[in-house]
Protein backbone atom coordinates (compact mmCIF):
# COMPACT_ATOMS: atom_id res chain seq x y z
CA UNK A 1 0.00 0.00 0.00
CA UNK A 2 1.57 3.24 -1.15
CA UNK A 3 0.87 6.54 0.49
CA UNK A 4 -0.59 9.38 -1.57
CA UNK A 5 2.71 11.25 -1.47
CA UNK A 6 4.57 8.25 -2.89
CA UNK A 7 2.06 7.97 -5.72
CA UNK A 8 2.49 11.69 -6.34
CA UNK A 9 6.25 11.20 -6.46
CA UNK A 10 5.95 8.35 -8.96
CA UNK A 11 3.70 10.43 -11.18
CA UNK A 12 6.06 13.40 -10.95
CA UNK A 13 9.03 11.22 -11.84
CA UNK A 14 7.48 10.48 -15.22
CA UNK A 15 7.41 14.16 -16.21
CA UNK A 16 10.06 15.92 -14.08
CA UNK A 17 13.71 15.17 -13.45
CA UNK A 18 14.44 12.78 -10.58
CA UNK A 19 15.69 15.29 -8.03
CA UNK A 20 12.65 17.54 -8.44
CA UNK A 21 10.29 14.59 -8.19
CA UNK A 22 12.09 13.59 -5.01
CA UNK A 23 11.94 16.99 -3.32
CA UNK A 24 8.53 18.35 -4.39
CA UNK A 25 6.26 15.79 -2.69
CA UNK A 26 8.13 16.28 0.57
CA UNK A 27 7.63 20.06 0.44
CA UNK A 28 3.96 19.65 -0.47
CA UNK A 29 3.50 17.22 2.43
CA UNK A 30 5.26 19.51 4.90
CA UNK A 31 3.16 22.49 3.85
CA UNK A 32 -0.10 20.53 4.10
CA UNK A 33 0.76 19.15 7.54
CA UNK A 34 1.92 22.57 8.74
CA UNK A 35 -1.32 24.20 7.58
CA UNK A 36 -3.32 21.46 9.28
CA UNK A 37 -1.41 21.93 12.53
CA UNK A 38 -1.67 25.73 12.58
CA UNK A 39 -5.36 25.79 11.67
CA UNK A 40 -6.20 23.11 14.19
CA UNK A 41 -4.18 24.84 16.92
CA UNK A 42 -6.14 28.04 16.32
CA UNK A 43 -9.39 26.07 16.39
CA UNK A 44 -8.25 24.34 19.58
CA UNK A 45 -7.43 27.59 21.36
CA UNK A 46 -10.79 29.05 20.39
CA UNK A 47 -12.60 25.82 21.27
CA UNK A 48 -10.97 25.58 24.67
CA UNK A 49 -11.67 29.17 25.62
CA UNK A 50 -15.29 29.00 24.54
CA UNK A 51 -15.83 25.60 26.13
CA UNK A 52 -14.14 26.56 29.36
CA UNK A 53 -16.38 29.60 29.45
CA UNK A 54 -19.47 27.48 29.06
CA UNK A 55 -18.28 25.08 31.78
CA UNK A 56 -18.02 28.08 34.09
CA UNK A 57 -21.39 29.48 32.89
CA UNK A 58 -19.61 32.28 31.07
CA UNK A 59 -19.69 33.02 27.37
CA UNK A 60 -16.02 33.08 26.55
CA UNK A 61 -14.57 35.29 23.81
CA UNK A 62 -17.33 36.03 21.30
CA UNK A 63 -16.56 39.46 19.92
CA UNK A 64 -14.05 39.04 17.13
CA UNK A 65 -15.54 37.40 14.08
CA UNK A 66 -18.45 34.97 14.15
CA UNK A 67 -18.62 33.47 17.65
CA UNK A 68 -15.18 34.89 18.40
CA UNK A 69 -13.32 32.54 16.04
CA UNK A 70 -10.69 35.19 15.24
CA UNK A 71 -9.80 35.81 18.89
CA UNK A 72 -6.81 33.41 18.79
CA UNK A 73 -5.45 35.30 15.77
CA UNK A 74 -5.73 38.58 17.63
CA UNK A 75 -4.06 37.03 20.67
CA UNK A 76 -1.27 35.65 18.49
CA UNK A 77 -0.76 39.04 16.88
CA UNK A 78 -0.64 40.72 20.27
CA UNK A 79 1.89 38.22 21.60
CA UNK A 80 4.08 38.53 18.51
CA UNK A 81 4.21 42.33 18.72
CA UNK A 82 5.31 42.34 22.35
CA UNK A 83 8.83 43.20 23.40
CA UNK A 84 11.19 40.25 23.58
CA UNK A 85 12.78 40.40 27.02
CA UNK A 86 15.82 38.33 27.98
CA UNK A 87 16.96 38.45 31.62
CA UNK A 88 20.41 39.94 32.10
CA UNK A 89 21.89 36.88 33.77
CA UNK A 90 20.11 34.38 31.55
CA UNK A 91 22.01 31.87 29.47
CA UNK A 92 21.32 33.68 26.20
CA UNK A 93 21.90 30.84 23.74
CA UNK A 94 19.94 28.24 25.69
CA UNK A 95 17.21 30.76 26.41
CA UNK A 96 16.89 31.37 22.68
CA UNK A 97 17.07 27.70 21.73
CA UNK A 98 14.54 26.33 24.23
CA UNK A 99 11.27 27.36 22.51
CA UNK A 100 12.48 25.87 19.25
CA UNK A 101 13.35 22.57 20.89
CA UNK A 102 9.93 22.48 22.54
CA UNK A 103 8.06 23.17 19.34
CA UNK A 104 9.89 21.24 16.63
CA UNK A 105 9.43 17.69 18.03
CA UNK A 106 5.70 18.30 18.23
CA UNK A 107 5.62 19.14 14.54
CA UNK A 108 7.68 16.04 13.80
CA UNK A 109 5.05 13.83 15.45
CA UNK A 110 2.56 14.72 12.71
CA UNK A 111 4.77 13.01 10.14
CA UNK A 112 3.30 9.63 11.11
CA UNK A 113 -0.30 10.62 11.81
CA UNK A 114 -2.64 9.08 9.22
CA UNK A 115 -5.31 11.55 8.09
CA UNK A 116 -7.02 9.13 5.70
CA UNK A 117 -6.40 6.11 3.54
CA UNK A 118 -2.79 6.59 2.43
CA UNK A 119 -2.91 10.21 3.53
CA UNK A 120 0.12 10.08 5.77
CA UNK A 121 3.36 11.98 5.44
CA UNK A 122 5.52 8.91 5.80
CA UNK A 123 4.36 5.44 6.73
CA UNK A 124 7.16 4.42 9.08
CA UNK A 125 7.12 0.77 10.05
CA UNK A 126 8.01 1.83 13.61
CA UNK A 127 5.57 4.72 13.66
CA UNK A 128 4.40 4.53 17.24
CA UNK A 129 7.92 4.09 18.60
CA UNK A 130 8.90 7.16 16.60
CA UNK A 131 6.05 9.10 18.24
CA UNK A 132 7.10 8.08 21.73
CA UNK A 133 10.76 8.85 21.03
CA UNK A 134 10.21 12.22 19.36
CA UNK A 135 7.57 13.63 21.66
CA UNK A 136 9.82 13.08 24.69
CA UNK A 137 12.42 15.46 23.29
CA UNK A 138 10.31 18.52 24.06
CA UNK A 139 10.99 17.85 27.77
CA UNK A 140 14.60 18.79 27.09
CA UNK A 141 13.37 22.10 25.70
CA UNK A 142 11.28 22.77 28.79
CA UNK A 143 14.22 21.93 31.04
CA UNK A 144 16.46 24.21 29.01
CA UNK A 145 13.91 27.01 29.33
CA UNK A 146 13.75 26.55 33.10
CA UNK A 147 17.50 26.41 33.45
CA UNK A 148 18.35 29.29 31.14
CA UNK A 149 15.81 31.69 32.65
CA UNK A 150 17.94 31.94 35.81
CA UNK A 151 14.78 32.07 37.87
CA UNK A 152 13.97 29.90 40.85
CA UNK A 153 10.36 29.31 39.84
CA UNK A 154 11.35 28.37 36.33
CA UNK A 155 13.96 25.95 37.66
CA UNK A 156 11.46 24.33 40.03
CA UNK A 157 9.07 23.94 37.13
CA UNK A 158 11.79 22.42 34.98
CA UNK A 159 12.70 19.87 37.62
CA UNK A 160 9.05 19.01 38.14
CA UNK A 161 8.63 18.49 34.42
CA UNK A 162 11.51 16.09 34.21
CA UNK A 163 10.22 14.05 37.13
CA UNK A 164 6.72 14.03 35.68
CA UNK A 165 7.77 13.08 32.18
CA UNK A 166 10.06 10.29 33.30
CA UNK A 167 7.28 8.85 35.45
CA UNK A 168 4.45 9.07 32.97
CA UNK A 169 6.42 7.86 29.97
CA UNK A 170 6.37 4.32 31.39
CA UNK A 171 2.61 3.74 31.73
CA UNK A 172 2.03 5.45 28.39
CA UNK A 173 4.43 3.12 26.59
CA UNK A 174 3.05 0.10 28.46
CA UNK A 175 -0.49 0.89 27.36
CA UNK A 176 0.66 1.42 23.79
CA UNK A 177 2.20 -2.07 23.93
CA UNK A 178 -1.27 -3.53 24.48
CA UNK A 179 -2.44 -2.00 21.21
CA UNK A 180 0.70 -3.11 19.42
CA UNK A 181 0.21 -6.68 20.66
CA UNK A 182 -3.29 -6.78 19.21
CA UNK A 183 -2.31 -5.31 15.86
CA UNK A 184 1.00 -7.10 15.53
CA UNK A 185 2.59 -4.04 13.96
CA UNK A 186 4.08 -0.71 14.98
CA UNK A 187 2.98 1.10 11.83
CA UNK A 188 0.29 3.72 12.34
CA UNK A 189 -1.57 2.84 9.13
CA UNK A 190 -1.76 -0.80 10.11
CA UNK A 191 -2.96 0.13 13.60
CA UNK A 192 -5.83 2.03 11.99
CA UNK A 193 -6.55 -0.76 9.50
CA UNK A 194 -6.70 -3.34 12.28
CA UNK A 195 -9.45 -1.53 14.17
CA UNK A 196 -12.65 -3.18 12.97
CA UNK A 197 -14.07 -2.09 16.31
CA UNK A 198 -12.32 0.82 18.05
CA UNK A 199 -9.68 -0.28 20.56
CA UNK A 200 -11.33 1.84 23.23
CA UNK A 201 -13.84 -1.00 23.57
CA UNK A 202 -11.25 -3.75 23.36
CA UNK A 203 -8.90 -2.08 25.82
CA UNK A 204 -10.77 0.36 28.04
CA UNK A 205 -8.09 0.17 30.72
CA UNK A 206 -5.31 0.77 28.23
CA UNK A 207 -7.21 3.76 26.89
CA UNK A 208 -7.70 5.28 30.32
CA UNK A 209 -4.04 4.80 31.23
CA UNK A 210 -2.84 6.21 27.93
CA UNK A 211 -5.26 9.12 28.15
CA UNK A 212 -4.25 10.12 31.67
CA UNK A 213 -0.58 9.62 30.85
CA UNK A 214 -0.94 11.72 27.73
CA UNK A 215 -2.68 14.51 29.64
CA UNK A 216 0.18 14.42 32.14
CA UNK A 217 2.74 14.52 29.33
CA UNK A 218 1.16 17.48 27.62
CA UNK A 219 1.17 19.24 31.02
CA UNK A 220 -2.46 20.06 31.15
CA UNK A 221 -4.65 20.39 34.19
CA UNK A 222 -4.98 18.49 36.54
CA UNK A 223 -1.33 17.59 35.90
CA UNK A 224 -0.16 21.11 35.07
CA UNK A 225 2.31 21.24 37.91
CA UNK A 226 5.02 22.84 35.87
CA UNK A 227 3.01 25.98 35.18
CA UNK A 228 1.00 26.00 38.37
CA UNK A 229 0.03 29.66 38.51
CA UNK A 230 -0.79 29.61 42.18
CA UNK A 231 2.48 28.00 43.24
CA UNK A 232 5.28 28.89 40.84
CA UNK A 233 3.73 31.80 38.93
CA UNK A 234 3.98 30.58 35.34
CA UNK A 235 6.63 27.90 35.61
CA UNK A 236 9.20 27.47 32.89
CA UNK A 237 8.00 30.29 30.63
CA UNK A 238 7.99 32.91 33.34
CA UNK A 239 10.91 34.79 31.76
CA UNK A 240 9.65 34.53 28.21
CA UNK A 241 7.71 37.06 26.19
CA UNK A 242 6.97 37.95 22.62
CA UNK A 243 7.76 35.47 19.87
CA UNK A 244 9.42 32.96 22.20
CA UNK A 245 6.40 32.84 24.47
CA UNK A 246 4.23 32.39 21.39
CA UNK A 247 6.32 29.35 20.51
CA UNK A 248 5.69 27.86 23.95
CA UNK A 249 2.00 28.64 23.69
CA UNK A 250 1.81 27.12 20.24
CA UNK A 251 3.82 24.16 21.48
CA UNK A 252 1.42 23.58 24.35
CA UNK A 253 -1.60 23.42 22.11
CA UNK A 254 0.37 21.61 19.42
CA UNK A 255 1.21 19.00 22.02
CA UNK A 256 -2.46 18.67 22.91
CA UNK A 257 -3.30 18.37 19.23
CA UNK A 258 -0.57 15.78 18.64
CA UNK A 259 -1.71 13.62 21.53
CA UNK A 260 -5.35 13.99 20.49
CA UNK A 261 -4.33 12.71 17.06
CA UNK A 262 -2.41 9.78 18.57
CA UNK A 263 -5.29 8.87 20.91
CA UNK A 264 -7.77 9.06 18.04
CA UNK A 265 -5.51 6.89 15.91
CA UNK A 266 -4.67 4.30 18.53
CA UNK A 267 -7.97 3.89 20.32
CA UNK A 268 -10.77 5.52 18.31
CA UNK A 269 -10.07 3.80 14.97
CA UNK A 270 -8.44 6.89 13.46
CA UNK A 271 -9.97 8.14 10.22
CA UNK A 272 -12.37 5.22 9.83
CA UNK A 273 -16.06 5.92 9.96
CA UNK A 274 -19.22 5.65 7.91
CA UNK A 275 -20.63 8.19 5.43
CA UNK A 276 -18.40 11.20 6.11
CA UNK A 277 -14.98 11.58 4.44
CA UNK A 278 -12.00 10.30 6.50
CA UNK A 279 -10.52 13.71 7.34
CA UNK A 280 -13.86 14.88 8.78
CA UNK A 281 -14.08 11.79 10.95
CA UNK A 282 -10.54 12.32 12.09
CA UNK A 283 -11.18 15.94 13.04
CA UNK A 284 -14.39 14.96 14.86
CA UNK A 285 -12.48 12.39 16.86
CA UNK A 286 -9.60 14.65 17.84
CA UNK A 287 -12.06 17.36 18.87
CA UNK A 288 -13.94 14.79 20.97
CA UNK A 289 -10.69 13.81 22.70
CA UNK A 290 -9.85 17.46 23.28
CA UNK A 291 -13.32 18.04 24.66
CA UNK A 292 -12.68 15.46 27.38
CA UNK A 293 -9.33 17.09 28.15
CA UNK A 294 -10.96 20.50 28.57
CA UNK A 295 -13.71 18.89 30.61
CA UNK A 296 -11.11 17.44 32.98
CA UNK A 297 -9.36 20.78 33.16
CA UNK A 298 -12.55 22.55 34.15
CA UNK A 299 -13.39 19.98 36.82
CA UNK A 300 -10.39 18.54 38.58
CA UNK A 301 -8.08 20.44 40.93
CA UNK A 302 -4.33 20.29 40.45
CA UNK A 303 -2.47 17.37 42.02
CA UNK A 304 0.27 17.78 44.58
CA UNK A 305 3.77 16.72 43.52
CA UNK A 306 3.81 13.58 45.70
CA UNK A 307 0.27 12.70 44.60
CA UNK A 308 1.38 13.05 41.00
CA UNK A 309 4.32 10.72 41.53
CA UNK A 310 2.35 8.13 43.46
CA UNK A 311 -0.42 8.22 40.87
CA UNK A 312 2.09 7.34 38.16
CA UNK A 313 4.16 4.75 40.00
CA UNK A 314 1.59 3.13 42.27
CA UNK A 315 -1.47 3.63 40.13
CA UNK A 316 -0.94 3.75 36.41
CA UNK A 317 2.21 1.63 36.08
CA UNK A 318 0.98 -1.54 37.89
CA UNK A 319 -2.34 -1.30 36.11
CA UNK A 320 -0.56 -0.92 32.77
CA UNK A 321 1.55 -4.00 33.48
CA UNK A 322 -1.51 -6.06 34.44
CA UNK A 323 -3.32 -4.77 31.35
CA UNK A 324 -0.38 -5.79 29.20
CA UNK A 325 -0.37 -9.34 30.61
CA UNK A 326 -4.12 -9.74 30.17
CA UNK A 327 -4.01 -8.51 26.59
CA UNK A 328 -1.06 -10.78 25.84
CA UNK A 329 -2.94 -13.77 27.26
CA UNK A 330 -6.03 -12.92 25.25
CA UNK A 331 -4.09 -12.50 22.04
CA UNK A 332 -2.34 -15.79 22.65
CA UNK A 333 -5.29 -18.00 23.63
CA UNK A 334 -8.50 -16.32 22.55
CA UNK A 335 -9.72 -16.98 19.01
CA UNK A 336 -10.34 -14.11 16.63
CA UNK A 337 -14.04 -14.88 16.49
CA UNK A 338 -14.46 -14.23 20.20
CA UNK A 339 -13.80 -10.50 19.86
CA UNK A 340 -16.92 -9.47 21.74
CA UNK A 341 -16.10 -11.83 24.62
CA UNK A 342 -12.79 -10.02 24.80
CA UNK A 343 -14.59 -6.67 24.93
CA UNK A 344 -16.76 -7.77 27.86
CA UNK A 345 -13.88 -9.38 29.75
CA UNK A 346 -11.69 -6.32 29.32
CA UNK A 347 -14.36 -3.88 30.41
CA UNK A 348 -15.01 -6.00 33.52
CA UNK A 349 -11.28 -6.21 34.25
CA UNK A 350 -10.93 -2.46 33.82
CA UNK A 351 -13.77 -1.78 36.23
CA UNK A 352 -12.44 -4.15 38.89
CA UNK A 353 -8.87 -2.86 38.62
CA UNK A 354 -9.93 0.78 38.83
CA UNK A 355 -12.03 0.01 41.91
CA UNK A 356 -9.15 -1.83 43.57
CA UNK A 357 -6.61 0.84 42.80
CA UNK A 358 -8.77 3.81 43.69
CA UNK A 359 -8.74 2.51 47.27
CA UNK A 360 -5.05 3.42 47.36
CA UNK A 361 -5.61 7.08 46.70
CA UNK A 362 -8.11 8.08 49.34
CA UNK A 363 -7.24 11.26 51.11
CA UNK A 364 -4.85 10.79 54.04
CA UNK A 365 -4.71 7.05 53.52
CA UNK A 366 -8.40 6.80 54.34
CA UNK A 367 -8.01 8.19 57.85
CA UNK A 368 -9.20 11.70 57.18
CA UNK A 369 -12.88 12.21 56.59
CA UNK A 370 -13.57 14.49 53.67
CA UNK B 1 -21.79 -0.95 48.29
CA UNK B 2 -20.60 2.53 49.00
CA UNK B 3 -18.27 4.14 46.52
CA UNK B 4 -17.14 7.07 48.63
CA UNK B 5 -13.64 5.66 48.90
CA UNK B 6 -13.41 4.49 45.31
CA UNK B 7 -12.99 7.70 43.40
CA UNK B 8 -16.68 8.32 42.86
CA UNK B 9 -16.03 11.94 43.75
CA UNK B 10 -14.21 12.46 40.47
CA UNK B 11 -17.17 11.09 38.53
CA UNK B 12 -19.55 13.26 40.52
CA UNK B 13 -17.49 16.35 39.80
CA UNK B 14 -17.30 15.55 36.11
CA UNK B 15 -21.07 15.14 35.93
CA UNK B 16 -21.55 18.43 37.76
CA UNK B 17 -19.40 20.44 35.36
CA UNK B 18 -21.04 18.68 32.43
CA UNK B 19 -24.43 19.86 33.67
CA UNK B 20 -23.07 23.39 33.85
CA UNK B 21 -22.39 23.16 30.14
CA UNK B 22 -26.11 23.28 29.44
CA UNK B 23 -26.95 26.18 31.72
CA UNK B 24 -27.48 29.55 30.07
CA UNK B 25 -24.43 31.74 30.63
CA UNK B 26 -24.86 34.43 33.25
CA UNK B 27 -22.67 36.92 31.40
CA UNK B 28 -24.30 40.28 30.78
CA UNK B 29 -22.89 41.65 27.56
CA UNK B 30 -22.88 45.17 28.79
CA UNK B 31 -23.31 47.71 26.04
CA UNK B 32 -25.93 45.54 24.32
CA UNK B 33 -27.53 44.00 27.37
CA UNK B 34 -28.29 45.89 30.56
CA UNK B 35 -29.82 44.77 33.78
CA UNK B 36 -32.60 46.70 35.46
CA UNK B 37 -30.93 48.68 38.22
CA UNK B 38 -32.25 49.08 41.74
CA UNK B 39 -35.35 51.23 41.99
CA UNK B 40 -33.65 53.35 44.65
CA UNK B 41 -30.34 53.70 42.82
CA UNK B 42 -28.33 56.84 43.38
CA UNK B 43 -27.25 56.93 39.77
CA UNK B 44 -24.61 59.49 38.97
CA UNK B 45 -26.94 62.25 37.91
CA UNK B 46 -29.60 64.48 39.43
CA UNK B 47 -33.03 65.39 38.11
CA UNK B 48 -34.57 68.79 38.84
CA UNK B 49 -38.31 69.54 38.48
CA UNK B 50 -38.61 73.32 37.89
CA UNK B 51 -42.38 73.46 38.46
CA UNK B 52 -42.04 72.03 41.97
CA UNK B 53 -38.99 74.06 42.95
CA UNK B 54 -39.63 77.11 45.15
CA UNK B 55 -36.07 78.33 45.11
CA UNK B 56 -35.67 77.85 48.89
CA UNK B 57 -32.02 76.70 48.46
CA UNK B 58 -32.30 73.99 51.12
CA UNK B 59 -30.50 71.67 48.73
CA UNK B 60 -27.62 74.11 48.34
CA UNK B 61 -27.26 74.40 52.12
CA UNK B 62 -27.36 70.64 52.66
CA UNK B 63 -24.68 69.91 50.09
CA UNK B 64 -21.44 68.99 51.89
CA UNK B 65 -19.31 70.22 49.01
CA UNK B 66 -21.31 73.27 48.09
CA UNK B 67 -21.78 72.04 44.56
CA UNK B 68 -25.21 73.53 44.01
CA UNK B 69 -25.29 77.12 42.91
CA UNK B 70 -28.73 78.74 43.04
CA UNK B 71 -29.58 82.35 42.21
CA UNK B 72 -33.12 83.72 42.63
CA UNK B 73 -35.01 86.97 42.53
CA UNK B 74 -38.42 87.86 44.00
CA UNK B 75 -41.20 87.52 41.48
CA UNK B 76 -44.55 89.28 41.01
CA UNK B 77 -46.47 87.02 43.43
CA UNK B 78 -43.93 87.46 46.21
CA UNK B 79 -42.30 84.15 45.22
CA UNK B 80 -38.78 83.20 44.31
CA UNK B 81 -38.00 82.89 40.61
CA UNK B 82 -35.00 80.68 39.96
CA UNK B 83 -32.50 82.42 37.68
CA UNK B 84 -29.68 79.98 37.92
CA UNK B 85 -29.59 76.42 39.17
CA UNK B 86 -26.24 74.75 38.53
CA UNK B 87 -24.84 71.53 39.88
CA UNK B 88 -21.15 70.71 39.49
CA UNK B 89 -21.44 66.93 39.10
CA UNK B 90 -17.68 66.74 38.74
CA UNK B 91 -17.37 67.28 42.47
CA UNK B 92 -20.65 65.62 43.40
CA UNK B 93 -20.24 62.39 45.35
CA UNK B 94 -23.86 61.33 44.86
CA UNK B 95 -24.56 61.25 48.59
CA UNK B 96 -28.20 62.18 48.02
CA UNK B 97 -28.36 64.65 50.92
CA UNK B 98 -29.82 67.37 48.70
CA UNK B 99 -32.55 64.99 47.55
CA UNK B 100 -33.37 64.05 51.13
CA UNK B 101 -33.34 67.70 52.22
CA UNK B 102 -35.67 69.04 49.54
CA UNK B 103 -39.06 69.77 51.23
CA UNK B 104 -40.98 69.93 47.92
CA UNK B 105 -39.58 66.84 46.19
CA UNK B 106 -38.23 69.04 43.45
CA UNK B 107 -34.90 67.27 43.24
CA UNK B 108 -34.34 63.54 42.69
CA UNK B 109 -31.46 61.19 41.99
CA UNK B 110 -31.37 59.79 38.44
CA UNK B 111 -31.63 56.26 37.13
CA UNK B 112 -28.81 56.46 34.62
CA UNK B 113 -25.25 55.55 35.41
CA UNK B 114 -23.66 56.42 32.09
CA UNK B 115 -22.74 60.05 32.46
CA UNK B 116 -19.07 60.07 31.48
CA UNK B 117 -17.89 63.16 29.61
CA UNK B 118 -14.78 64.15 27.73
CA UNK B 119 -14.47 67.66 29.22
CA UNK B 120 -14.53 68.88 32.79
CA UNK B 121 -16.84 71.78 31.98
CA UNK B 122 -19.45 69.42 30.57
CA UNK B 123 -19.96 68.08 34.08
CA UNK B 124 -21.30 71.44 35.32
CA UNK B 125 -25.00 71.09 34.55
CA UNK B 126 -27.30 74.07 33.95
CA UNK B 127 -30.96 74.13 34.89
CA UNK B 128 -32.03 73.21 31.36
CA UNK B 129 -29.84 70.11 31.39
CA UNK B 130 -31.06 69.04 34.80
CA UNK B 131 -34.72 68.83 33.87
CA UNK B 132 -36.29 65.39 33.38
CA UNK B 133 -36.35 64.05 29.84
CA UNK B 134 -36.43 60.69 28.07
CA UNK B 135 -32.85 59.93 28.96
CA UNK B 136 -32.95 61.61 32.38
CA UNK B 137 -35.43 59.77 34.57
CA UNK B 138 -35.71 60.17 38.35
CA UNK B 139 -35.01 57.19 40.60
CA UNK B 140 -36.97 56.25 43.71
CA UNK B 141 -34.24 57.33 46.15
CA UNK B 142 -36.05 59.03 49.06
CA UNK B 143 -39.04 59.34 46.71
CA UNK B 144 -41.49 56.50 47.52
CA UNK B 145 -44.06 57.73 44.99
CA UNK B 146 -41.58 57.49 42.12
CA UNK B 147 -40.27 54.21 43.44
CA UNK B 148 -43.70 52.61 43.20
CA UNK B 149 -43.84 53.30 39.46
CA UNK B 150 -40.44 51.81 38.57
CA UNK B 151 -39.77 48.21 37.48
CA UNK B 152 -38.12 45.84 39.95
CA UNK B 153 -34.40 45.27 39.85
CA UNK B 154 -33.25 42.18 37.95
CA UNK B 155 -31.08 40.05 40.19
CA UNK B 156 -29.89 36.55 39.50
CA UNK B 157 -30.23 35.48 43.13
CA UNK B 158 -33.90 36.35 43.23
CA UNK B 159 -34.78 34.30 40.19
CA UNK B 160 -36.70 31.17 41.18
CA UNK B 161 -36.27 28.67 38.39
CA UNK B 162 -39.10 26.34 39.40
CA UNK B 163 -41.75 29.01 39.74
CA UNK B 164 -40.23 31.36 37.16
CA UNK B 165 -40.73 34.36 39.37
CA UNK B 166 -38.98 36.71 41.76
CA UNK B 167 -36.27 38.94 40.38
CA UNK B 168 -35.98 38.69 36.64
CA UNK B 169 -34.65 36.16 34.22
CA UNK B 170 -31.26 37.37 33.21
CA UNK B 171 -31.83 36.94 29.52
CA UNK B 172 -34.44 39.71 29.39
CA UNK B 173 -33.08 43.19 29.09
CA UNK B 174 -35.89 45.59 29.83
CA UNK B 175 -33.90 48.76 30.53
CA UNK B 176 -34.79 50.73 27.45
CA UNK B 177 -32.13 51.67 24.96
CA UNK B 178 -33.28 55.26 25.06
CA UNK B 179 -32.68 55.57 28.75
CA UNK B 180 -29.45 53.62 28.64
CA UNK B 181 -27.67 55.63 25.99
CA UNK B 182 -26.21 58.51 27.93
CA UNK B 183 -24.74 61.80 26.72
Amino acid sequence: MMTLLEQFQLWLASIWPDWAAYITPAIVGIVVVLIFVLVMVIVFIWFERRLLGRFQIRLGPNRLGPEGIFQPLATALKVLLKEDIVPTKADKLVHWLAPVIVFVPILLVFAVVPFGKGAIFTDLNVGIVYVVAISSISVVGIFMAGWASNNKYALIAALRTVAQMVSYELPVVMSILGVVLMVGSLSMTQIVDAQKIPFILLQPLGFIIFFLGAVAEMNRSPFDLLEADSEIVAGYHIEYSGMKFAMFYLGEYGHALAYSCIIATLFLSGWQGPLLPPIIWFVIKIIAVFFVIVWMRSTLPRLRVDQLMSFAWKGLLPMAVINLFIVAAEVLWLAESLLWVMVLVNIAVAGVLILLWSRLFTLGGGRVEV
Amino acid sequence: MKFERYGIGIAKGMVLTFRHLFRPPITVQYPEEKLVVSRRIRGNELVWFPDKCTGCATCAKSCPQGNIEIVTHVGSENNYVVDKFEIDTGRCMMCGLCVEACPYEALAMGLSYERAQYRRRQLVLSKEELQPSDIRQPSGYARPKIEATLPKQSLLVDWDREREEGGQKLSLVPLSKKRGRGV
